[in-house]
């Protein structure tokens, strides 16, 4: 079944979701990436490992939900 | 940014832990969460170690704050399904290695800030703990995802720390004060509630974590969680300091021992099971009052841990550890590993799109 999204951290409990953001982006992104959460708390994170790596971030909440979007420019 | 944020909230947990020794509170001990979850397991009769009996305000105050601060931020969730039952039993493990040192990471903290070398001992202990839990991180450790639930299971532990101060305030017969030790030595009710809804609000929203500053440096190389340390650190210094209750040494330190193989050991139980676990003793009692019942599983395995450990004869006492505690801190070593070991992230299933198409290389 495809995924609307690259990566669904919804529901992992601290680190996990950077764990896995952080392996994503170690492989070095060509366009954009998109990953869903469904904690304030894990989207920030995430959004400080983007711009750790260098990457911009932009961060939509919807419905209790995160979208946050990573690429060279958002 | 959040960083300002975690260090001012670090600072004020800082001045609130001295604050609080200042108003009543044992020494070095103006904010423990684990030696407070005990004290309350002791105020229920839950455990029979007169020293220690007194249902701590500040436990009430830490979740009703994060409670209030995540409804006021629209982060107040229900949630769980991950792994709630082992939660309860890494957070009973967390206890008891805690009761084994004599304190949680924050009251090492606090301590360390006092000039009680022992915490330090605890501190290398701590950080190898953690080490030990980013080796399972990184080979793929998980507890499962959590689901949202019915807003009512997220109310549970909230309502159980309102009921924790009507039972202070009325004081019935079958609730226990200690009369001497560290039980009886309490700020006054008001100051003790205050300053646990204070810190419960400020850890919320700041999301200080003390197990998570050395994890994060160790698995992305981030120093966020860390100036929120070194902010409570350097803060409590300061106060200790100026209120002359800094000493610096390993013996005759209040509430503590000088059993230094312990002291590492217990705090090696304490960093691997935070870390299995997601977070400090701390950070669970918060989360706790965010509606996350997983963090509530661990806060009451913490509790019943703690009345456990004195049944057993396992806590130590400033006279040392005992033979009971030294085998109970093994056998929750070997617990943890073996959690550790077991759960990895085959059984967690976790779409990641490896198309081209999305450009990225994997």
């Amino acid at each position: 079944m495809e995924s609307k999204y690259d990566l669904d951290v919804r529901g992992l409990s601290c680190p996990e979701p950077v764990v896995q953001a952080k392996k994503i982006l170690d492989g070095g992104i060509v366009k954009k990436i998109s990953i869903i959460a469904d904690s304030r708390v894990s989207a920030e994170n995430i959004r400080r490992l983007a711009y750790h790596f260098g990457l911009a971030c932009s961060l939509t909440e919807r419905a209790g939900e995160f979208l946050i979007v990573i690429g060279k420019e958002v | 940014m959040s960083r300002r944020l975690i260090i001012i909230g670090g600072a004020l947990l800082g001045v609130l832990g001295v604050l609080l020794v200042r108003f009543g509170n044992p020494a070095n001990m103006g904010i423990c969460v684990a030696c407070f979850i005990r004290d309350t397991a002791g105020g229920l009769g839950l455990h029979r170690a007169a020293l220690v009996q007194y249902i701590r305000p500040e436990i009430s105050g830490f979740i009703l704050g994060a409670f209030a601060a995540a409804l006021a931020a629209g982060e107040f969730r229900a949630r769980g399904g991950s792994s709630p039952m082992l939660r309860f039993f890494l957070g009973f493990a967390v206890m008891i290695g805690a009761l084994i040192f004599l304190g949680c990471p924050l009251r090492m903290l606090l301590r360390l800030s006092a000039g009680d070398l022992n915490a330090l001992v605890g501190l290398f202990g701590f950080v190898a703990g953690i080490a030990v839990g980013v080796f399972f991180i990184r080979r793929g450790f998980s507890l499962g995802r959590s689901y949202k639930l019915g807003t009512g299971n997220g109310y549970v532990i909230p309502v159980i720390a309102f009921s924790f101060i009507v039972l202070v305030l009325a004081a019935p017969a079958f609730i226990f004060f200690s009369e001497s030790g560290p039980g009886s030595l309490r700020a006054p009710f008001l100051l003790s509630l205050a300053g646990g809804l204070a810190a419960g609000v400020v850890v919320q929203r700041s999301r200080l974590c003390q197990a998570g500053c050395f994890r994060d440096l160790m698995l992305v190389k981030d120093p966020h969680l860390l100036y929120g340390s070194l902010a409570i650190f350097g803060t409590a210094l300061v106060m200790n300091l100026a209120f002359g209750y800094f000493k610096v040494g390993f013996a005759g330190q209040p509430v503590a021992h000088t059993d230094g193989v312990w002291n590492f050991l217990g705090m090696v139980v304490v960093g691997l099971g935070a870390t299995l676990l997601g977070g400090c003793p701390l950070r669970q009692t918060i989360m706790a009052g965010e509606g996350d019942t997983d963090a509530g599983m661990a806060f009451l395995g913490m509790l019943v841990g703690a009345a456990f450990a004195h049944n057993f004869g396992l806590a130590s006492s400033p006279a040392g550890t005992t033979a009971a505690g030294r085998i109970g801190a093994v056998l929750a070593l070997a617990f943890l590993v073996t959690v550790g070991f077991t759960f990895t992230l085959a059984e967690v299933k976790i779409p990641v799109k490896e198309s081209a198409a999305h450009g990225i290389k994997v």
